[in-house]
């Protein structure tokens, strides 16, 4: 399934160095990532940490304040945000959203539905809707019009723990048959799909990234979520060198403090490397109560394969 | 009964309410009553330079009430004050500059209420033709920016990420609403016009099971106000603005009345039912 890739042909969206700077504020900064055909990208971080802020200068909403974004030309991006309030005064039909930003034909948009698993509800009103069901004729709405990119900022909000696991099959079948590229904004800070290609966690800048643990095999995290979620979600376990102090500044693992962080200024240990679980080391690695991640909790909770050696 | 300048009025009325019909809904989608509002204040500011520079009255309106959303817009992106104070302040000022402005200019004898609040006598064979052929351009531009404005109406994000552009077709819809400003306010008058926008849109709401519906009722139901509007302001001799309005205004408590709803329901799960099979 990773044959979508083709070495010779330039990415879907390239962001290099982006940066959004809002009423003096750097939202996000330095951020670099690409997304190709084919592959899954997923963005997790704590709130505020610019998520959603970089997914939207990838698709060109926002403009970056210095670095840049590249995107093929022509590309065709089916995005489904983070928040969408319709007002009762719309009459919108499920069936008419699909239609709402180009045309499609009526083939096109059954086929949408009746994947998302919200067929009959074609000719209810979205604004009677349950919170699943809304963001399953979302995704129908950016899948119908078969983008090269799908844009997904937290796409399972709202929707129940097996409905999740059947939309990340869902959005890993997509990818499968059409080949498309997809950038996914987790909500959930440590669970991520298990298809994700890259994970890039953000905290105003790219804090870390690399590929998810298969910590499907662990027998906790199996006991815990069933082997079907197994199949579907894993585990991105990640340390961070350093630790965001509740004055804006940061503390590095090496016992300095700076200003600002950024990935060249030294204090940081592999910036790009991939963060695996057991050639993992954690000897410079600090955690502190503001860390912003709060993975400590979670994979304890998931049975403690991290250890802890600070 | 049909006097001359009746049947004008009538003409002139039925053109205005099919233009309104789909803007007014856009008005309600997105929660724009009150920008509508200032908007049409700041028609008397654009009557009172027509009649310093002596200039056509709906040009100098249509102006005004673009320069006013344009300002808006500007003072919006500023951030300093929220939208709705700053609608409050644009609105009256503009509004009290237009008649301090009338107020000085004693060489001329305005009818102030007729531009308040509409004057059927003063419809001319040439402000019908204004408003049909304004109002049939504005019908195109609104079937042309049809996608734009309602994916943006919904979110100007989603809509600028799949290759539409929000913030032209927001542009083009203020010119729009200046053009309907200009050519409504002889008919319903400046303190008035928003309601036609709003009122027979919201009552169109009811019956609609989609925005073109909606649009397209609410335009119906526009006509029906204004006729009854019209008649009424002859009958009982009755500025026509408020007249029109009050007549929007008993249409929507029809429309309120629980008549037809259990049978909706009953249609709503057969549907469903039959969805399901």
């Amino acid at each position: 399934m990773l044959n979508f890739r083709d070495p010779d042909q330039k990415p879907l969206v390239l962001l290099n160095n982006a940066g959004v700077r809002r009423g003096g504020r750097w939202l996000v900064r330095g951020v670099e990532f690409s997304i190709s055909r084919g592959e899954i990208v997923t963005l997790i971080g704590p709130n505020g940490s610019g998520k959603s802020t970089t997914a939207k200068t990838a698709i060109g909403v926002l403009k970056p304040d210095e670095g840049w974004v590249e995107r093929k030309p022509g590309l065709k991006v089916g995005y489904v945000p983070q928040k969408l309030a319709i007002d009762w005064t719309l009459p919108l039909t499920v069936e008419r959203l699909m239609t709402l930003t180009g045309p499609l034909k009526g083939r096109e948009i059954e086929e949408a539905l009746h994947s998302t698993g919200i067929a009959h509800l074609a000719r209810a009103e979205v604004q009677h809707l349950s919170g699943g069901e809304f963001q399953r004729a979302l995704l129908a709405r950016a899948i119908a019009r078969k983008p090269d990119l799908l844009v997904l900022d937290e796409p399972v909000q709202g929707v129940d723990f097996s409905g999740e696991i059947a939309l990340y099959d869902l959005i890993k079948s997509i990818r499968n048959q059409t080949g498309c590229g997809i950038l996914l904004i987790s909500h959930d800070l440590h669970v991520v799909m298990a298809e994700t290609d890259t994970v890039i966690c953000l905290n105003g800048h790219v804090c870390c990234r690399g590929t998810p643990q298969v910590v499907s095999q662990s027998p906790e995290y199996l006991k815990l979520f069933g082997s079907r979620a197994a199949k579907t979600l894993a585990v991105y376990s990640h340390d961070h060198d350093h630790t965001h102090l509740p004055d804006g500044r940061v503390l590095h693992a090496d016992g300095s403090i700076t200003e600002h962080c950024h990935p060249d200024d030294g204090h940081h240990h592999g910036a790009h490397a991939e963060h695996g679980h057991d050639d993992h080391d954690h000897a410079d690695h600090v955690h502190g109560p503001d860390c912003g991640c709060g993975h400590q909790n979670r994979l304890q909770g998931l049975g403690n394969k991290e250890t802890r050696r600070v | 009964m049909f006097d001359d300048f009746f049947t004008r009025a009538l003409v002139a009325g039925i053109g205005l309410a099919i233009t309104v019909g789909p803007l007014g809904c856009f008005v309600i989608w997105r929660r724009m009553a009150y920008f509508g509002d200032t908007m049409a204040h700041s028609a008397l500011l654009g009557v009172a330079l027509s009649l310093l520079f002596n200039l056509n009255l709906m040009l100098s309106v249509f102006i005004v009430a673009a320069v006013v959303s344009l300002l808006l817009l500007l003072l919006q992106k500023r951030g300093a004050l929220s939208t709705d104070a700053l609608l409050g302040i644009l609105s009256h000022s503009a509004l009290s500059i237009g008649l301090v402005m009338v107020a000085f200019m004693t060489w001329v004898r305005i009818d102030l209420v007729g531009f308040l609040f509409g004057d059927i006598l003063a419809v001319s064979e040439a402000d019908i033709d204004l408003v049909w052929g304004g109002g049939i351009l504005v019908l195109f531009a609104i079937v042309y920016l049809w996608r734009p404005l309602l994916a943006s109406t919904v979110n100007p994000e989603l809509a600028e990420a799949e290759g539409l552009q929000p913030e032209r077709a927001r542009l083009y819809f203020m010119l729009l609403m200046a053009l309907v400003i200009a050519i409504a306010m002889k008919i319903v008058g400046i303190l008035l016009i928003t309601s036609l926008l709003i009122i027979p849109a919201a009552t169109a709401r009811r019956f609609a099971t989609s925005p073109e519906i909606m649009a397209v009722l609410a335009s119906g139901i526009g006509v029906l106000a204004v006729t009854g509007g019209l008649f009424g302001s002859l009958h009982f001799d009755t500025p026509s603005g408020p007249s029109i309005v009050v007549a929007a205004m008993g249409l929507f408590v029809l429309s309120l009345l629980p008549f037809g709803r259990k049978g909706e329901i009953e249609t709503a799960i057969h549907s469903t039912h039959g969805g399901h099979h």
